[in-house]
């Protein structure tokens, strides 16, 4: 019988589903810094202290890489870590061990050893981080071969595709996108795994396939809104699964639309989009009627002061602006709806309007 | 202590402390007004490391920084106005907006770099070293850096590159004894003193209680005087404390990770501008009154730059196009 759902943050679907886990299984070992702070990795380790016995709450020194090779060797001889980064760009320091070892042991082995590894990387946006706390890389992950790369952008997804993402036998990099911590949804409070295999159509329409990362799905459902004020449905596709990538439903959407639209959120040269579009243009028998559009990040790096932060990323404005001049849609009309969503919007750098910094 | 330091250059000590601190507090106060839109990490309770450091030093002498950089910088003689408006993210800012508080730069004062991920810019300060040295120039390379620093791989290989090539650094790591929220104790060897480690890369060292900023000056003088005389680095290791949160405005005492007594020590005892102004207050029966008109000084020249950072612009979108290559 399904139980009653409940109203839960990203940040908290993802809390109950490495505590109800870890509960279960005992091989589950946290390794983070700050593990048990007040704060807890923006409240995802909340409790953690109180449900997972101490010995298996490993305090990591600032120390990326030596931490990242000793989870490997840890996963290697039967454990099972979970290992956190408050920022993506904490981990560059642990690109060797991730990339040298993680990703290649089942294949040096003729697969006898293993990394049943989950690795967690935050994306920084917003509040002037600036070019250090904001990248966007998980493109660099979702190059090798030996690991599984992972994007949910909804709680529910968050809670399924992490619980897979702990069982599963591979090194699994967790993308989190920080503004995603903040969403909310009725999910089951129960444990169910939603299977890592692919991408997840979250808005039907016939118009326009929109193919999105991460947060990027919250910027499409944004622009799907004032799109259908004056009679365009977008598609909206969540990537989910950067690796292995799986784009059937990709290529059923644009058989539908013929027209497509990438939005990354890291930079596009050589990004997410730049795959997809490879893979539709090598795949026989797909017309489109337009070509492709390809958005993410501007090629720069990330300016801290909100005046130069705009146009930096990828927008809901973009998005209507873009699908407008593919449709040769009344200039007139987008400008209207522009109108409308540039009054309905929060500060460009914060998530929502109850963010006060400082971080 | 202050012994061969004149009351001119006590009260020079005196001023460069308690304007950061000043201009510290100034950004904490206002900081809920929500202009200022980036994380700050604050050095109050630590001036004296920055100030007693940078006395020392000689404009040329080149400063790399990490994330909490307002001290290191404004002791560096960098410009008030230009470090305000950057947290501002203003266009008039030191690198115009583009980086905020955690990546302040000047160079017109060599104040070269603040890199916010943990040691990362200490091989930046080798690296300068190594420079000088093929140029066959005098400077000194000054990295500044956390206790957190000492458990990066980063930060040991420095040491031993700078070591083996002779290289003229001073490495200053000032331990507040804090990562965010977690004692050194959880973090690294409890009997480790961490002296030991750049001895153990042959390199000179000496631990200073940062409570006596003219220790500091001391210290860093015996410090550079090594340098220059051993073409070698030197390691100083500063106690200081923090006395707000790691990252923003408040007081987090009450989360109560960090021993009361400890904080009433370093807050009530051992605060550095405090000490020297008992010093002050001893040699001098004027200083009470001398104290007044610095500190009115100090308050009109925060005053004026937080005014011009509130009135200058916002960098354009496009200006972050600007510099993205050489
Ligand atoms: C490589 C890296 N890991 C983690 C962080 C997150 N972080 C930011 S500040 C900080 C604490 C640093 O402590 P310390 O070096 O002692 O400096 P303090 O903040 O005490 O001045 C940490 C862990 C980071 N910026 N870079
Ligand atoms: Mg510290």
């Amino acid at each position: 019988m399904p139980k009653k759902k409940i109203l839960t943050t990203f940040a908290e679907a993802i809390n109950q589903a490495m505590i109800t886990e870890a509960k279960l299984d005992p091989t589950i070992i946290f390794i983070a810094q700050g593990l048990t702070d007040p704060t807890g990795v923006f409240g995802t380790l909340k409790n953690l202290e109180k449900n997972i016995p101490k010995n298996r709450l490993i305090e990591m020194p600032t120390s990326e890489n030596g931490a990242l090779g000793i989870a490997i060797g840890a996963a290697i001889s039967g454990m099972k870590p979970i290992v956190s980064f408050h920022r993506m760009e904490f981990a560059l320091l642990a690109l060797e061990q991730i990339i040298n070892n993680a990703a290649k042991t089942s294949f040096l082995s003729e697969g006898k050893l293993k990394v049943p590894l989950v690795i967690r990387l935050i994306i920084g946006r917003g509040w002037g981080q600036g070019a250090n706390h904001s990248q966007s890389l998980e493109t660099i992950f979702s190059h090798i071969p030996g690991l599984k790369v992972i994007a949910p952008t909804f709680p529910g997804d968050a809670k399924g595709m992490f619980l897979s993402a702990i069982r599963d036998n591979n090194p699994v990099i967790v993308i989190e996108h920080r503004w995603c911590h903040y969403l909310k949804d009725n999910i089951i409070p129960s444990n169910y795994s939603e299977p890592l295999i692919g991408a997840k159509i979250v808005k039907k329409g016939n118009h326009f396939t929109v193919l999105c990362v991460s947060y990027m799905v919250i910027e499409a459902l944004i622009a799907a809104k004032y799109l259908e004020e004056i009679g365009i449905f977008i598609e909206i596709i969540d990537l989910r699964v950067l690796r292995p990538l799986k784009l059937d439903k990709v290529f059923k959407s644009i058989n539908k639309t013929k027209h497509l639209m990438t939005v990354d959120l890291g930079w596009t040269l050589f990004g997410v989009g730049s795959e997809i579009l490879a893979q539709v243009f090598c795949r026989d028998a797909i017309h489109l009627k337009k070509p492709p559009i390809r958005i993410g990040m501007a090629d720069k790096p990330t300016p801290s002061s909100r005046g130069s932060i705009k146009s930096h990323y990828p927008s809901s404005e973009k998005i209507i602006i873009e699908i407008g001049k593919s449709l040769n849609i009344d200039l007139l009309k987008i400008k209207k709806v522009l109108k409308l969503l540039k009054k309905n919007s929060s500060p460009i750098d914060v998530p929502n309007n109850s963010f006060k910094g400082p971080f | 202590m202050e012994k061969n330091i004149s009351m001119n250059n006590l009260k020079k000590l005196f001023f460069s402390m308690y304007r950061i601190r000043l201009v510290e507090e100034e950004i904490a106060k206002r900081y809920s007004e929500q202009e200022m839109r980036c994380p700050v990490h604050l050095s109050i309770g630590q001036e004296s490391t920055a100030v007693g450091v940078s006395y020392c030093l000689k404009k040329s002498d080149k400063v790399y920084s990490s994330h909490r950089s307002h001290a290191h910088y404004l002791a560096k003689n960098g410009n008030l106005k230009s470090m305000i408006s950057e947290i501002y993210g203003k266009s008039t800012g030191c690198i115009g907006g583009r980086g905020g508080s955690m990546h302040l730069s000047d160079l017109s004062v060599n104040f070269m770099a603040s890199i916010p991920i943990i040691g990362s810019s200490i091989p930046l300060a080798v690296g300068n070293a190594l420079s000088e040295k093929i140029k066959k120039k005098k400077n000194i390379s000054v990295s500044f850096f956390g206790d957190a620093a000492i458990e990066e791989g980063i930060l040991h290989e420095c040491m031993n590159f700078a070591s083996i090539k002779n290289l003229k650094v001073l490495f200053v790591c000032e331990n507040n004894q804090y990562s965010i929220f977690t004692h050194l104790n959880e973090r690294q060897p409890k009997k480790r003193n961490i002296e030991k480690i750049a001895s153990a890369h042959s390199i000179a060292s000496k631990t200073i209680d940062a409570s006596d900023v003219t220790q500091i000056v001391n210290g860093t003088q015996e410090a550079l005087k090594y340098i220059k005389k051993n073409s070698a680095p030197f390691f100083l290791v500063l106690d200081t404390y923090r006395w707000k949160e790691h990252c923003g405005p408040m007081n987090d005492d009450h989360l109560n990770y960090r021993d009361k007594s400890e904080n009433d020590k370093w807050i009530k005892k051992k605060c550095a501008i405090k000490s020297l102004d008992n010093i002050l207050i001893k040699k001098s029966k004027y200083w009470p009154s001398e104290k007044i008109k610095i500190e009115k000084q100090i308050k009109k020249e925060i005053i004026i730059a937080f005014n011009f950072a509130l009135k200058s612009k916002l960098p354009s979108s496009k200006d972050s196009w600007r510099h993205v290559y050489a």
